[in-house]
């Protein structure tokens, strides 16, 4: 069973490495040609496809190349070294999980108010709809250049965007999950003359736990875009965003790669621990194992 | 006492009003035209009406259409009073616009509870309560930054963004022209075309699915938006390069939904087409691919968002002068705030305008679905 | 007589997860030209496996079986039948009419022919005016006749029924009953039918299979001949109280060692 499910993502895997390095020497070989007539080189074209591999700054680096990097940038420097690349992911993961908590607590609160007060729901609802369809991450620099002409800098702006992000979904999911109790479950509760708290913490929260970790994995993938946006604008020192724009800046493709790596993986170590959350407590509540 | 009880917004917005009365006057010193009495005198007139209506009122229509006209009403007269004042606004003045707010909260709490009977009226109202909440979200917001004199480069009041927007069409249409009939079109028909292309190739290919589906639903949550600058690298300042970010966010969504929607025929119906002796594109086209409609729309709805986002966020790299994340970037380096608001209005308006363009034909394609038809 | 179905020491394993399943064994079993044949029996005996063997929807792991002379699946390429299912399973996109032409359209055949079709098998089963409805907009035993009109659109030899009207009221049941025993007089169909209603089997069959589960094998074959005239009120007659009674002591006896 493992094997079968295993062996074709390796082999797609190993496809996508293939292709990386076939279009690594096509993409390079331009620019290295170049560099090789200006130094009056003539190199045959194994040599040629060998250089393509070490540039410093290759158009598309080798993936040996990132992996190199990322592995010096993460575990051979000092964690305070700004070139850390453990440094710049705890900047971001920090404002990441910040943003993460706050817009989760936020979003289950806005839900229990929609779903218990009706003038709310028909007020806000329409518009926490319509906000979905919005590209909301544009606001991020103003809302960073703004906090930051009155002094607030660092992680509590970015955070800011992550909570904006993640709210969201957190909201919608946790909306559904609150209204997902059967009418005859509920109509059972009534028959017990059961008070609107009871029928709230024994009926609908239960029935929402599923709906909330689903949007939670959602939230906390936009959690992580906001705070790496939001260290876009000026200002930011530090961070997956900051790495990415001084890469941009100086072209150092390497370096932008390799803080590419950092934050899928920073992505999937998070999507991963709240899946390990839901897990756990779906097994506690006694659900079957998915 | 049964009376009070009817409405606690009611109540609240009388004590407001008369702790307002009490603290007058509502300018400061430093106001330059401060208002006449007779139009405090009207906006505490319009408060106390609308309060005591509410409160003795019995019919629901007549007690929302009193609030809604004192609330609305009295809040224009207090902003009529506040022009040439901004920044001097006293306590009696922010008590009133609360009072009024308080009388709006009452009017969606009449609206919700109304049913009514014609379709039409109920679509009205419907439409109305999330209305007025969001006019009472600009009301506050321009009574605090002009009440306040909350400076412009931290937040300008929606008046302000009002006038930048109707000042700066050309502007504004040369950027969404750049931005979303360039990138974001191109980019989003091209990425799901190919999401689409290959969740069917995969569809055909058993290997290439188990192998294609894990990944294609890890990349979706990491932050591919993060590829922008080197796509900026690759392809230029020029659209192409925001194309391309939004071609890479859109294709994963698609071939993931697409995968899992070409699953959700029954088993009974591919039993039926079996029966026929359908070949394997009969099925896909009559049975599968119209089942799999549902989703195939999920996935354009998620993705009309991502490419805006991605065409937006991709211009902070690096555009020619024209764009909407370009005018984003430098406005806000040149502290025009009001001008950034109003490229983040085009953009809400545009990504509501797309989405809806979406659901409408979504609407028309799985008229058939439960969620769609109601039943 | 014409021989349509022959099975000879027909066997199905399934391979499962708590190990193989007999869900066939042994079943010898001949269907005549123009017959309506029932079978019954309790839920897990085999009875709508061996009608998806028929329909080639399963492979049999031993003995043989044909059907028109041909294995099945050549049959099902040929569409020798047509086959209706539990559900309607018509087609939510699709109006009665377009579902109707469902397997004409994958057959190729031209649009003059379709509409042909689809108005006289319409009316066959009393839905003409219904075409342009969507299936969602009919009640269900509308739904199930128009599934039955679909699979006679092939014009095929045989009708397959695997309980179709098993999710039915019991008075829309009866309608239907009556309705598909003057279809069936008509259109002189072979017909074979899944049932788990002994009132059913008897009321519409010439010849009532009874079969036991665990495993599945033919326990009794019943003849039946109430004559073509059937209106309701026979299921109150001695004769076919008689038939029942036979059906249900062999659906017992084939229960007996298992509680």
């Amino acid at each position: 069973m493992l094997k079968s499910r295993i062996f074709p993502v390796l082999a797609v895997v190993a496809a996508i490495v293939a292709i990386w390095y076939v279009a690594a020497v096509f993409m390079n070989a331009p620019v290295q040609r170049d560099m090789d007539k200006r130094a009056g080189v003539t190199s045959t074209t194994w040599q040629l496809v060998e250089k393509t591999m070490s540039q410093a700054k290759p158009t598309l680096p080798a993936p040996h190349q990132i992996a190199v990097n990322f592995f010096e940038n993460t575990f051979q420097r000092k964690l305070t070294s700004n070139r850390s690349l453990v440094y710049n992911g705890w900047v971001t993961l920090s404002s990441t999980l910040a943003g993460f908590a706050f817009g989760t607590v936020l979003g289950i609160a806005i839900a229990v108010g929609i779903v218990h007060v009706k003038s709310l729901e028909r007020s806000l609802m329409p518009w926490i709809i319509a906000s979905q369809t919005v590209p909301i991450l544009a606001i991020a620099p103003m809302v960073i250049v703004v906090l930051g002409a009155i002094n607030i800098t660092g992680l509590v702006p970015k955070a800011l965007i992550s909570t904006y992000l993640s709210f969201f979904p957190v909201t919608v999911g946790m909306v559904k999950g609150l209204r997902s109790p059967e009418a005859m479950h509920l109509d059972l509760m009534q028959t017990y003359n059961a008070s609107l708290g009871q029928t709230f913490w024994k009926l609908r929260v239960p029935a929402s736990v599923p709906y909330l970790f689903t949007s939670m994995k959602v939230a906390i993938a936009a959690s992580l875009v906001g705070a790496i946006v939001g260290e876009l604008p000026t200002g930011a020192v530090a961070g997956i965003g900051a790495k990415l724009l001084a890469g941009s800046y100086y072209s150092q493709t390497v370096d932008m790669w390799a803080a590419l790596v950092m934050g899928s993986v920073l992505a999937a170590l998070l999507v991963f621990s709240v899946d390990i959350v839901s897990r756990v407590v779906n097994r506690m509540m006694g659900g079957r194992p998915a | 006492m049964s009376m009070l009880l009817r409405s606690w917004q009611a109540v609240a917005a009388v004590i407001l009003t008369v702790l307002a009365l009490i603290r007058l006057p509502m300018f400061g010193d430093g106001a330059t035209t401060p208002p006449g009495n007779a139009t405090l005198a009207i906006v505490v007139i319009l408060a106390l009406i609308g309060a005591f209506s509410a409160l003795l009122v019995s019919k629901r229509q007549a007690v929302a259409a009193i609030l809604f006209v004192t609330a609305h009403a009295g809040a224009w007269l207090l902003f009529s009073a506040l022009l040439g004042n901004e920044g001097q606004a006293r306590a009696p003045f922010f008590l009133l616009i609360a009072a009024l707010w308080l009388l709006a909260w009452a009017c969606v709490t009449q609206l919700s509870a109304l049913r009514p009977e014609s379709r039409e009226a109920a679509t009205l109202v419907r439409l109305l309560i999330p209305a007025i909440f969001g006019a009472w979200v600009l009301i506050l917001w321009e009574a605090a930054t002009r009440g306040f004199g909350i400076p412009f480069i931290l937040l300008p009041p929606p008046s302000a963004i009002g006038a930048r927007i109707a000042n700066s069409l050309p502007v504004l249409a040369a950027d969404v022209r750049q931005t979303i009939f360039k990138a974001v079109l191109f980019g989003y028909v091209v990425g799901s075309g190919a999401g689409f292309v290959v969740a069917i190739l995969a569809d055909r290919v058993d290997f290439l699915r188990r192998g294609l589906l894990p990944i294609g639903n890890f990349v979706s949550a990491l932050p591919i938006i993060g590829i922008a600058p080197i796509m900026v690298i690759w392809f230029g300042f020029d659209w192409q390069s925001k194309a391309a970010v939004v071609i890479i966010m859109t294709f994963f969504p698609m071939l993931v939904n697409t995968v899992a929607g070409l699953t959700a025929a029954g088993h009974m119906e591919r039993d039926l087409m079996r029966t026929y002796a359908s070949n394997y594109w009969q099925t896909l086209f009559k049975l599968r691919l119209p089942a799999a409609m549902p989703f195939i729309f999920n996935a354009l709805k998620i993705n009309s968002t991502l490419a805006l986002i991605g065409a937006i966020v991709a211009e902070f790299f690096g555009t020619p002068i024209v764009g909407m994340g370009f005018r984003i970037s430098t406005e806000i380096g040149r502290l025009n705030l009001d001008m950034v608001w109003a490229e983040i209005a085009v953009a809400a308006l545009a990504g509501s305008v797309f989405y809806g363009a979406v659901a409408l034909a979504e609407r028309a394609t799985t008229f058939w679905h439960p969620s769609i038809r109601g039943g | 007589m014409n021989t349509v179905i022959q099975a000879d020491k027909l066997n199905l394993t399934f391979q499962t997860n708590d190990g193989p399943v007999h869900a066939l064994s042994d079943i010898d079993l001949a269907i005549e030209k123009g017959e309506f044949v029932s079978l019954i029996g309790p839920s897990g005996c085999g009875k709508t496996t061996l009608l998806r063997v028929i329909a080639d929807l399963e492979k049999p792991t031993g003995g043989t079986i044909t059907v028109n002379g041909m294995t099945p699946e050549e049959a099902r390429l040929k569409r020798a039948y047509g086959y209706v299912f539990q559900a309607a399973a018509l087609f939510p996109w699709r109006t009665i009419a377009d579902n109707i032409a469902l397997p004409l359209e994958v057959m190729g055949l031209s649009g003059d022919e379709r509409r042909k079709r689809i108005s006289d098998n319409l009316e066959l089963v009393d839905l003409a005016g219904f075409g342009k409805k969507y299936p969602w907009q009919l009640s269900g035993g509308m739904q199930q006749r128009a599934s039955i009109a679909r699979a006679l659109a092939v014009q095929p030899d045989m009708l397959l029924m695997d309980e179709p009207f098993g999710a039915l009221d019991e008075i829309v049941r009866d309608h239907l009953n009556e309705q598909l025993l003057k279809l069936w007089a008509a259109t002189q169909k072979t017909v074979v039918f899944v049932t788990h209603s002994i009132p059913e089997a008897v009321f519409l069959s010439t010849r009532i299979v009874v079969m036991s589960p665990r495993p599945g094998r033919v326990h009794d074959v019943i003849d039946c001949d109430l004559g073509s005239e059937r209106p309701l009120d026979i299921r109150e007659t001695p004769e076919f109280l008689k038939i029942a009674h036979r059906v249900r002591e062999g659906l017992r006896a084939g229960h007996a060692y298992d509680e």
